[in-house]
């Protein structure tokens, strides 16, 4: 069969949940941080599939993936600052370690 | 099934395959190479659909930035070998029920509904047209937007180097070790600009 | 037409360098800040004149009757169409009279206490103090309605009590400033009643509204407040006999009266400023603005506050006779003086030469402002010079303070009622009304007004003769600054009487000339002129006649010295009766009921958030899945449930 919008939708869809479980179990933020990351692709899959099958005349999909991108970007280094300094702070990165939110 | 439809399905193995490794294995290192291979499987379906800019941007930005990032926060923060700890099975469980039932819900919904497509004539998604709709500031144009996001990469840029400065009390021998991620940061915000300043021409 | 902007700076004068010495005084105005108070309110003194002035012989009359005049009324909280509480300048006679008295007396201890507190710790406080009080007293006599005059009321008691305890880090100057607030502020609590009771029966809030509804007899307003009655007496004359229950807290009288004395405790100047001249008459001030009301509808008030105040006065006499603090003896007699402004407006009428107790009482209040500030500040250079209040470190001071001496003879002869210094006039006015309306007020106001003779005088022989003089010369008599405010007062008690304030305050505005009977002066000024003898006979030399006369009638001395144990009672009634019968129960209630239930709620809460605290684990991870269970449950309970 011919794949179509479907495929890749059914693709990004499983991509998301399964970043989404990764985000769940892992206990180590640099691995929760990787698993936003493949949230974040599952959505720039969905964009590029709805402008390629549905909306061909078109280029705003486009155009949102680059911007989700540059976000993408700025978020990982932000994320990546932050686990940096609390590493240094506690000398773990632990998501077990950063529970100040409770207080 | 042609070959086109067999590279389709081999991508999306890829994807989802390494996805699946990346988010399971007990070997952080690991993880952060097969969230590479995910992410090349994912440039690869831009690819297979003629979205060669995205794709190329993808692989930049994602293989050559993110990922890279990623790989020297783990050498920051880990001793090589260093297992990942386990969760609890409970949560493990909870989490695969909340996973799959989000993706059944989701997947049924999409399966129920028709698309229809819009009948214009298709647009190349070639570099000088996403160039020209990205800069341009008429009606539909995107320069507004773009301004924004370089607005935000540099706030971005500037909150990464007072956030990862060391404070004044911190140990000194540290110092060597927050300088490399600055640089890495800066580099791939310019990569960014660099690569949509290319699209324009 | 009076000019506003003068009018609104002659208050807030003052009250800006309160502010400004309040704020900066500690930085900026250290040293000169005793400069600054004197300067601010020495232009506020100049703008009151001219604006007295300018009342009397310019614009303040029509058709020979002074007005009324509100040249500024801003509507400053409206609660509905009819009732608002405006803020507003009322001129008339008495007000401005009072702004003259206010600026001038304030002036006086303003430039007389940059030598007697030099020195102090707090001096620029003490200024600023000074400064908050002349601005409350302005703000009080300037009030063009009655809640106005409350809040003035109200400011003039915090000014008060940080006058009085400005000596903080001593403990009687605290329990004092503590029982004059309280007990004021108890009296304040009838007041506050009165002006609801008033203002609800009149419908209104200011003073000339008030006063024409409740005058007039044909008014439907004033006969609802006759006919409700409450315990058998009309509404009007409890709204009346609440507000005159404030003034009389204010003003010392019996038996509110026992936070004065205590007063004494504050630095000397501030005595002479508020505690004999200004803030004690504001009660006198009250009963003089709703006089109208006082005397046209509500007789039976003006009957109450004339026995009020003449037992005060009499009390107040005997009680100063006995006194051995020289701050107490002018306490008292500030009380009995006020005691005789007071019955003085009761036994006076409404209108024309009705009225000579009203016109006699305000000039009595003016000529009192004089001799008392003069006084108090005469005491005050002697405290200065002896550095004690106490009679028995005093005497054969005249020839060591030659000016003070002069000037506290001239304040002694002026409040005797020797002709011709001020007292006379004015007392002479006040025998005469109570002479008119009540013999038995007159009698008794004739004994006293002996009495004040005699305890002054006694005040006087103890201070200046009594003993040779001694040699105990630290320094000399206080600079210039100290001296100038005495001469300066000493002149205004000798010849102030002279004024025809009949001319100027009336009862209803019109012009009235104070009678005057040579024949009827006899008797009180040879009643005076016995006190002084017999005061003269006793203490001009050190001898024992006193005390053998004290130790002959024994029991009645120490009853007055112990000032026959009204604060004795107001002791046994606050600690035996009300803390014990009521204090006592209640605090069992709010303790074990009350905050017990508290405890209930705040327990339950507790126990409440212990349980679902766990919830809030600050685990991002916790938060993530509830979240994608609330979405995925609000998914399928759109989709398939609700079919959205």
């Amino acid at each position: 069969m011919q794949p179509g919008i479907y495929h890749l939708l059914l693709i990004s869809t499983a991509l998301f949940f399964i970043g989404v479980y990764g985000f769940f179990t892992r206990r180590n933020l640099i691995t929760m941080l990787m698993s936003i990351e493949l949230i974040l692709n599952s959505v720039n899959i969905n964009f590029i599939a709805f402008n390629k099958y549905l909306w061909a005349n078109k280029l705003d999909g486009v155009l949102f993936t680059i911007f989700i991108m540059a976000i993408a970007a700025a978020e990982a280094a932000v994320a990546i600052a932050i686990i940096i300094n609390l590493y240094r702070s506690r000398q773990s990165i632990d998501v077990k370690h950063a529970e100040e939110l409770k207080w | 099934m042609n070959g086109s439809t067999i590279i389709f399905y081999l991508l999306a193995a890829l994807t989802l395959g390494c996805g699946m490794v990346a988010v399971t294995t007990r070997q952080i290192f690991r993880a952060a190479i097969f969230l590479l291979f995910s992410l090349i499987g994912i440039a690869g379906i831009y690819f297979w659909l003629d979205y060669e800019f995205i794709a190329a941007v993808q692989v930049v930005v994602y293989v050559g930035g993110i990922v890279v990032l990623i790989i020297f926060s783990i050498f920051l923060t880990h001793q090589a070998g260093e297992q990942l700890p386990k969760q609890s099975l409970r949560r493990k469980l909870l989490s695969v029920l909340a996973s799959v039932c989000g993706f059944l819900l989701t997947i049924i919904q999409v399966w129920k509904y028709s698309f229809t497509k819009s009948a214009g004539t298709p647009v190349e998604p070639s570099v000088g047209n996403i160039g020209r709709r990205l800069l341009s500031a008429n009606a539909d144009g995107y320069a507004l937007p773009f301004e924004v996001i370089s607005m935000l990469l540099l706030a971005a840029m500037v909150g990464c180097i007072v956030i990862a400065m060391k404070s004044p009390t911190a140990v000194v021998s540290k110092e060597n070790k927050a300088q490399p991620e600055m640089v890495t940061i800066d580099q791939k915000e310019q990569k960014i600009l660099v690569e949509e300043e290319i699209g324009e021409v | 037409m009076p000019n506003v902007i003068i009018l609104v700076l002659i208050p807030f004068l003052p009250l800006a360098s309160f502010l400004i010495l309040g704020l900066f005084g500690k930085s900026i105005f250290r040293n000169t800040s005793g400069l600054a108070g004197t300067l601010s309110l020495f232009v506020s003194f100049l703008l009151s004149i001219y604006t007295s002035f300018g009342y009397f012989f310019e614009y303040g009359k029509a058709n020979g009757i002074y007005q009324k005049l509100v040249p500024l009324k801003l509507s400053w909280l409206e609660f509905s169409n009819g009732l608002s509480i405006d803020m507003g300048i009322i001129l008339d006679p008495i007000s401005v009279m009072m702004i003259m008295v206010v600026t001038f007396i304030s002036l006086m201890v303003h430039i007389y206490s940059l030598t007697y507190m030099k020195g102090e710790e707090r001096f620029s406080t003490y200024y600023s103090y000074l400064s908050l009080f002349t601005f409350s007293m302005l703000g009080l006599v300037l009030s063009s309605n009655i809640f106005q005059i409350y809040i003035f009321w109200e400011l003039v008691g915090v000014s008060s009590f940080l006058l009085i305890g400005f000596y903080y880090n001593k403990p009687s100057a605290v329990a004092a400033s503590k029982k004059a607030f309280i007990v004021t502020r108890f009296a304040d609590l009838g007041f506050l009643i009165g002006i609801l009771v008033l203002s609800f029966y009149s419908g209104t809030l200011d003073f000339n509204t008030l006063i024409q509804r409740l005058t007039s007899p044909g008014s439907g307003e004033l006969k609802t407040a006759v006919t409700t009655s409450f315990l058998g007496i009309s509404a009007l004359n409890w709204g009346l006999a609440l507000v005159f229950m404030g003034g009389a807290g204010k003003s010392a009288l019996f038996p509110l009266h026992i936070w004065l004395p205590d007063a004494m405790e504050g630095p000397t100047p501030v005595s002479a400023l508020i505690h004999a001249a200004t803030m004690v008459v504001a009660g006198v001030y009250l009963v003089a603005r709703l006089f109208p009301v006082l005397a046209l509808s509500a007789p039976e008030v003006l009957e109450l506050i004339t026995l009020v105040g003449v037992i005060t006065a009499l009390i107040a006499a005997l009680i100063a006779c006995t006194q051995t603090d020289i701050k107490r003896v002018l306490a008292y007699s500030t009380m009995s003086q006020i005691g005789f402004m007071m019955f003085a407006l009761g036994v006076s009428g409404y209108g024309g030469s009705n009225g000579i107790g009203f016109t006699a009482s305000m000039f009595h209040l003016f000529t009192h402002a004089l001799f008392k500030a003069l006084l108090f500040l005469g005491a005050g250079s002697v405290i200065h010079y002896v550095h004690s209040n106490e009679m028995k470190d005093m005497g054969g001071l005249k020839k060591h303070l030659p000016i003070t001496h002069i000037t506290f003879l001239i304040a002694c002869l002026a409040i005797a009622g020797v002709p011709p210094f001020s007292g006379f006039f004015s007392k002479e006015g006040i025998l005469l009304a109570a002479y008119e309306h009540n013999p038995a007020v007159f009698w008794l106001a004739l004994a006293t007004s002996g009495l004040t003779a005699y305890y002054m005088f006694r005040l006087y022989f103890r201070i200046f003769w009594y003993k040779a003089s001694q040699q105990h010369k630290h320094h000399g008599e206080g600079g210039f600054a100290m001296m100038l405010p005495l001469i300066l007062l000493a002149v205004g008690a000798a010849v102030a009487g002279f004024i025809p304030f009949g001319r100027f305050v009336s009862s209803d505005g019109s012009l009235l000339t104070l009678p005057f009977h040579w024949l009827f002066s006899i008797a009180p000024v040879t009643l005076g002129l016995l006190g002084i003898f017999s005061a003269m006979v006793l203490f001009k030399k050190e001898n024992g006649k006193a005390d053998q006369i004290s130790s002959f009638m024994s029991r009645v001395y120490k009853l007055v010295y112990h000032k026959f144990y009204v604060d004795e009672i107001y002791l046994f009634i606050t600690r035996k009766v009300l803390f014990s019968m009521v204090g006592r129960p209640a605090a069992w209630i709010d303790r074990n009921i009350i905050d017990g239930l508290v405890n209930l709620s705040g327990a339950t809460t507790k126990a409440v958030s212990e349980r679902i605290k766990v919830i809030q684990s600050g685990k991002v991870q916790h938060y993530g899945l509830y979240f994608l269970f609330g979405v995925i449950g609000l998914g399928v309970l759109l989709i398939y449930v609700i079919k959205f």
